[in-house]
């Protein structure tokens, strides 16, 4: 799309003249407390983790992520404005100031993390690529997809993992480059691509959503990579990388101490010393991180635990019905572990 | 005479040499040399600033990327290439995807728009309200909107490979697209090409040497069936002499779709179908002008002469015509090649693509948006460059 295309060439103008600015640590930070509101890159538009409601409101694990940085900074999960932002936009329109945090369902990967100009905060959702085919398709294995043709969103790590696996397993895979996550859609359930790929969670929610008949189309078992999946912030300012970090840890924590958006007021009196610094009835966790003492207290209230936001959007009781798995907390064997809050 | 002021200025010494503040040549060159020194000022500190910046960001910098390995694949390549290929190569194939729905688009483009631009002026009410119809219609949607309706619509209207379209032998149109047979590599392809270059110099000299004697005695050879003979008799002899290989590439039916042969992907179909439709509209508006601009007097005189209404059309009226019509089309052409852009849209590896899928996994967008900036540049400049040059062949020379 040329639109597209403009946006990221005024990007990266935007990126020569923009960066001025933003050189001494807590210039992010200050910035946003100046300006009285978080500005987060989403997704443009992927059920269960950044999409507009009927209401316009944006929904999703990854938009609340952002509510709850807005919460901890302004304790007030509207304090925030959304970006959305197609995989190919969102990294220039991270390093060059567009948005303060970039949480939409972002692989961490070296080259990323290393050479991008931003740095990973911390892992939301642990994700691996998938395939989904036509029922009608009758293949019970990735490796069965013999020079079939596969639907793919351009930019991402996908399209790399997608060569790999094609390379190692010798399948001579014919991919279809989208730019847009839309198009790729209308693709493939046009019949133009044999199987499409993305992340697993991406294809529970592409399937629950965009599908004509959802149970015409599996997931194939494989996972061909590993894909963890959270926020980003630009390089910079350590004190705005420290407290998003945190922000993910504390949601985290309030989940392995059993505090939920229910019972939150009245675990404020619990006699445990962990839940009473957490909350921020004793100690002096928030003022650390330069925020409100109570700031777990409030994104708790407002977003909820992290097992709240996972359920509410993208649990078993929603159209993706994905099951907790790897983003279990380790007490559940799963791989969710918040640092220690003291 | 009485006026003092008159006398005064009319007498008064003329200075040989003003002040260099006040010679207005002096102040012209200042006023450059001042221009010029802030845009380069301003040049040397946007690109020092985003250096700094780059620098500071732990950004990588510079085109050494060029060499690496790409690890992406590439849908429909016109050159072999794979993902362990350099990013160098992948641009390459990018660059020869641009170009190939460039050319052909150009072409049919033009084809169609002069048939629409001469339809529009049919005494035929019907051909005429419908080349109206037509022309009206398409250019007034934006380019995009119809890119996604004609892809859709194919990708939709399409049938699965089971039940493939067969257009002839070897050759059938399914959701993957058009497939067809493709001669197998062999030795007499290179020397066909030769003798057609040959052919094409053999024609042009025999062209010069007609016009020469006609000059010189008045007497017409007829060029055009020797010319046809060189252009195609020399490769189709090269063909036969080299032992008249007829071997095909046929598709063949695999589990996921046919295999083998040369395929066109209903990507390219949709974006080459789109700006062609969309790129006539306004070809066929200015083949109406150029046509109309040429004055009914011409036509008169020209059959006063007594010339054919072939000659007339070749010789009077299309000479006049194309200095109308050259110009405007060139922009035209160009608009193809830009708006072949469009194609990342739906998904057709075109230059663009390729450039963005390589944005993303390098992060160094300011080069990659410079080497997208270079090439349409380039190209662009090219197709202007020959058409200007065209122009100023075919223009009238006036007298």
């Amino acid at each position: 799309m040329r639109q597209r295309f403009v946006m990221g060439a005024v990007a990266a103008v935007l990126g020569v003249f923009g960066l001025t600015g933003s050189a001494s640590a807590g210039a992010t930070l200050n910035a946003i407390k100046q300006k009285g509101f978080v500005q987060c890159g989403v997704n443009t538009a992927l059920a269960g983790f950044s999409a507009p409601d009927s209401q316009g409101n944006w929904t999703g694990l990854d938009v609340d992520i952002c509510r709850a940085i807005a919460v901890a900074l302004f304790n007030d999960a509207n304090a925030v404005k959304f970006t959305p932002l197609n995989a190919q936009q969102r990294f220039t329109a991270l390093t060059s100031g567009e948005v303060d945090v970039l949480s939409r369902n972002t692989t961490w990967t070296l080259t990323r993390d290393a050479s991008l100009g931003m740095m990973f905060t911390g892992v939301t959702y642990y994700d691996g690529q998938g395939f989904m085919v036509p029922k009608s398709l009758k293949i019970k294995s990735a490796k069965e997809l013999k020079g079939a043709t596969v639907c793919v969103q351009t930019g991402t790590t996908t399209e790399l993992n997608l060569a790999d696996f094609s390379r190692a397993n010798k399948l001579n895979i014919k991919p279809v480059v989208f730019e847009q996550l839309e198009e790729s859609k209308v693709a493939f359930f046009g019949g133009r691509c044999k199987a499409y790929t993305t992340d697993a969670s991406g294809l529970a929610s592409i399937r629950s959503k965009d599908a004509p008949k959802p149970d015409d189309y599996v997931i194939l078992p494989e996972l061909i990579s590993k894909e963890p999946l959270g926020p980003s912030v630009r390089r910079g300012d350590e004190e705005w990388f420290t407290l998003v970090k945190w922000v993910v840890f504390g949601l985290l924590e309030a989940e392995d101490l059993g505090i939920t958006s229910q019972n939150v007021d009245q675990m404020k009196s619990s006699t445990d010393p962990s839940v009473q610094r957490v909350l921020g009835v004793t100690g002096d966790m928030g003022q650390k991180l330069g925020v409100d003492n109570a700031w777990v207290y409030n994104m708790v209230k407002h977003v909820g635990n992290y097992a709240e936001i996972f359920e509410r959007n993208v649990g078993q009781k929603t159209p993706l019905r994905l099951a907790r798995g790897l983003n279990a907390s380790w007490k559940n064997g799963g791989l969710m572990y918040g640092m220690p809050i003291r | 005479m009485s006026d003092p002021r008159h006398q005064e200025r009319g007498s008064a010494p003329r200075p040989s040499r003003p002040a260099p503040w006040n010679d207005p040549r002096v102040r012209a060159i200042i006023y450059q040399l001042l221009l010029i020194a802030g845009v380069v000022a301003l040049g040397a500190y946007l690109v020092s600033n985003t250096l700094a910046n780059l620098e500071q960001r732990h950004i990588r910098t510079g085109y050494g990327f060029f060499g690496e390995e790409a690890g992406f694949f590439i849908g429909e390549t016109l050159i072999p290439y794979d993902a362990a290929d350099s990013y160098g190569h992948a641009f390459l194939v990018g660059l020869l995807n641009t170009v190939r729905v460039a050319v052909v688009g150009v072409v049919l483009a033009t084809v169609l728009g002069a048939i629409v631009g001469i339809a529009r002026l049919s005494k035929n009410w019907l051909i005429a309200r419908l080349a109206s119809v037509y022309v009206e219609m398409l250019r007034n949607l934006p380019l995009l909107l119809q890119l996604f309706f004609w892809y859709a619509t194919l990708t939709n209207l399409l049938p699965d490979q089971q039940d493939a379209i067969g257009l002839g032998p070897g050759i059938y149109l399914d959701k993957e697209g058009l497939r067809y047979p493709l001669p197998e590599p062999d030795p007499a392809f290179p020397r066909m090409i030769l003798a057609a270059a040959i052919g094409l110099i053999a024609a042009w000299l025999f062209a010069r040497w007609a016009r020469a004697r006609q000059m010189r005695t008045g007497a017409i050879v007829p060029v055009l069936w020797p010319a046809l003979g060189f252009v195609i008799g020399l490769p189709l002899a090269a063909w036969a002499l080299s032992g008249a290989p007829s071997a095909f590439d046929m598709p063949h039916m695999e589990q996921f779709g046919f295999e083998g042969g040369a395929s066109m992907s209903p990507e390219f179909l949709a974006l080459l179908f789109g700006l062609v439709t969309y790129t006539a509209t306004f070809i066929a508006e200015i083949v109406r002008a150029g046509i109309l601009a040429v004055s009914w007097g011409q036509t008169e005189a020209a059959s006063a002469l007594g010339l054919r209404r072939i000659l007339a059309l070749r010789l009077v009226l299309l000479p006049q015509a194309l200095r109308v019509i050259v110009p405007p089309l060139t922009s035209q052409y160009l608009n193809i090649v830009k708006n072949s852009s469009l194609a990342v849209a739906i998904g057709y590896p075109d230059l663009v693509s390729i450039a963005n899928t390589t944005l993303n996994q390098t992060g160094q967008a300011i080069e990659c948006i410079s080497i997208i900036m270079a090439v349409y540049l380039s190209v662009s400049l090219a197709i202007a460059g020959f058409m200007n040059w065209y122009n100023r062949r075919i223009a009238l020379v006036e007298r």
